[in-house]
């Protein structure tokens, strides 16, 4: 795109993309923005007029805002540590030469493929059901209590339930970073002197370091708004309940749109919060 | 000290017999330079020594002690690799006391090493910067930085110069051999370059599919190739090989002659024939000569500035002491 005329031709093309995405974006944003403003509730006299900052304040000092935001937190934190580890030991693993690797691989990722309604449902009645489920055959192998996983452990549950469902994508993307790592390195660093875990540390995590941070900044985004997974097995009871979930809540169960919205506002604050700080702490590792 | 022994050293991969039994004696302070074809197993034979490979069959001796089942950080020995291996988020200081670091040597005298390696290496100013942002030169001269502080019993060196340009590998071919020189320690250098080979060896071991096909001095593989092999391998360019009538006047079933051994005569003399492609490099010119008889033309040296054109007639004169024979296995006739 050197000469004047390429360049406004490459703007003429792209316009349509950037004219669609801005209003896709623009659009929602501005009326979640409106009705968050708004005294709206359907089904109790519909638009009620203008509300100032009320719904800003009564979303906010709700008692369920604070422990909301805390879950949030909790529950992406829990599953960004362990899809991490996990996704780098089993990456390390799978890069070994074995018989069946081909098929190894495919099952690894295969939970990716799950939708989230249905994964949630499976774990609730295959595994976590406290008189069917298998964990409850195998505690009671052991000759154990079984634990009631959805009320007692709720939240573990669901860390467990999302971690299982995102370890794939982590795997993949630092499955291909392991490959690309020169093996050359590896040797010279066996040379040197360095056993398995020293280059481990010295060579291949360092090697892994940028593959980390995009899963890290992908799984970000899209663990702020996990919702299935809490809607189908305990719908937002014994302290599941995110901030996603308690802006459902708000809208759909108890009709009031305009408190919905002001929530949504804080959720894209609480987001671009996370952001920041993701970016000041991994993002200097995509500069290089 | 590095000497090196291996005794019916073997190697293979499945059913692959990569290296046949070996044996070879690398004394201290050798440059030793394992010089073949692309697969002719140079590189196996270099890791087998370092320990990246496992042997087959055979032991393999450092310095009068069985070496053969110690892992590669225990035999003393440092390699620079071909792609140089540096460490990419480490700055060139860290790279080179990544060894000392691993082997616990204490501060001081890591630092007091790495300003040696890198005056040494006229690294000195580029001890802060990355990898990255190195020239080819640099970066090897890194990894060799990274090898000598270890101070280890010998080098070993794979194919270190293959990526860099030609004016650059001929200044590093030459402080490589300085540094053999200031350092008398013990290199083993594999390279598929026979004028590598040939300019940097004290000993050139010849190889072709595993085998050794001769061990010598350049000068001893240039006057005496053992087999045709060697003779079409070594000298640039390449030993005249001939067969047929020329050769049976001499009783051999090949003869060999080098382009240099080949006088080009202004009277009728021994061999006629015409000039095809000239090549002139200003020092020398090489000529493609169509010999009457030959279907195959030879390469003859003559002076810079001769003159001649394709299609003129030249007469000949091989220098009948160089002439190389071979018998019908391909063996050297003496």
């Amino acid at each position: 795109m050197a000469t004047q005329q390429s360049r406004s031709a490459a703007r003429m093309m792209l316009a349509p993309a950037v004219v669609l995405l801005l209003a896709w974006m623009l659009v929602p944003l501005i009326m979640t923005l409106w009705f968050s403003f708004r005294k709206f509730l359907p089904l109790r006299g519909g638009d009620l007029g203008f509300a100032g900052f009320d719904n800003y304040t009564r979303f906010i000092s709700s008692s369920a805002f604070w422990p909301s935001v805390q879950t949030t937190l909790i529950i992406v934190g829990g599953v960004l540590l362990i899809t991490i580890v996990l996704g780098v030991i089993l990456a390390l693993l799978l890069d070994q030469p074995m018989w069946g690797q081909g098929v190894v691989r495919i099952l690894v990722i295969a939970p990716f493929f799950v939708m989230p309604t249905v994964s949630a449902l499976v774990w609730k009645n295959m595994f976590m059901d406290p008189v069917n489920g298998l964990f409850a055959h195998l505690w009671k192998f052991f000759g154990a209590e079984p634990i009631q996983w959805l009320s007692q452990e709720s939240l573990t549950s669901i860390v467990m339930i999302v971690s299982w469902q995102w370890l794939p994508f982590a795997t993949l993307i630092l499955l291909t970073a392991v490959q690309s790592l020169d093996s050359e390195q590896l040797e010279a660093a066996e040379m040197d002197g360095a056993p398995y875990l020293k280059r481990f540390w010295y060579i291949v995590l360092p090697h892994l370091s940028r593959a980390i941070t995009i899963v890290l900044l992908i799984q970000t985004i899209f663990l702020l708004s996990i919702f299935a997974e809490i809607f189908v097995t305990t719908g937002g009871a014994f302290g599941t309940k995110t901030l996603t979930y308690l802006i459902f809540q708000r809208v759909l169960e108890s009709q009031n749109v305009g408190l919905g919205s002001a929530g949504g506002v804080y959720a894209i604050i609480l987001a671009n919060i996370v952001a920041i700080f993701l970016m000041r702490i991994v993002g200097k590792n995509l500069d290089t | 000290m590095g000497r090196i022994t291996l005794k019916q050293v073997t190697k293979s991969f499945g059913d692959v017999e990569v290296i046949p039994p070996l044996d070879l004696e690398i004394n201290d302070g050798e440059f030793v330079v394992f010089v073949g074809p692309s697969g002719c197993g140079k590189s196996t034979l270099l890791r087998l020594i370092a320990g990246l490979e496992d042997t087959s069959g055979g032991t393999i001796e450092i310095d009068g002690k069985d070496a053969t089942g110690l892992p590669p950080a225990k035999r003393s020995l440092a390699m620079v690799f071909q792609s140089y291996a540096l460490y990419p988020h480490m700055t060139v200081r860290k790279n080179i006391a990544f060894p000392m670091r691993m082997a616990g040597v204490d501060k001081a005298e890591q630092k007091r090493r790495i300003e040696n390696a890198a005056s040494v290496l006229n690294l000195t100013d580029y001890l802060d910067r990355r990898p990255g942002q190195l020239s080819g030169g640099q970066r090897q001269r890194v990894a060799i930085g990274r090898a000598i502080v270890r101070e280890p019993a010998a080098f070993l060196f794979d194919e270190p110069l293959s990526n860099l340009d030609a004016a650059l590998r001929v200044g590093m071919r030459m402080e490589i051999s300085e540094l053999h020189t200031r350092l008398k320690t013990t290199m083993v250098y594999v390279t598929h370059d026979q004028v590598e080979a040939m300019t940097m060896a004290d000993k050139i071991v010849v190889l072709r599919a595993g085998h050794i096909e001769q061990v010598g001095s350049p000068l001893d593989l240039y006057r005496e190739p053992r087999n045709l092999f060697v003779a079409g391998f070594i000298g640039s360019p390449k030993m005249n090989l001939l067969q047929g009538s020329e050769a049976e006047k001499r009783g051999a079933v090949t003869m060999g002659i080098r382009p240099e051994h080949i006088t080009v005569s202004a009277t009728e003399a021994a061999w006629r024939g015409t000039v095809g492609v000239s090549e002139h490099l200003g020092s020398d010119t090489f000529f493609l000569v169509n010999l009457e008889g030959y279907p195959d033309p030879i390469t003859v040296r003559a002076d810079g500035e001769v003159s001649l054109h394709p299609g003129d007639t030249i007469h000949l004169i091989p220098d009948e002491s160089r002439i190389h024979r071979f018998d019908a296995q391909g063996l050297r006739i003496p």
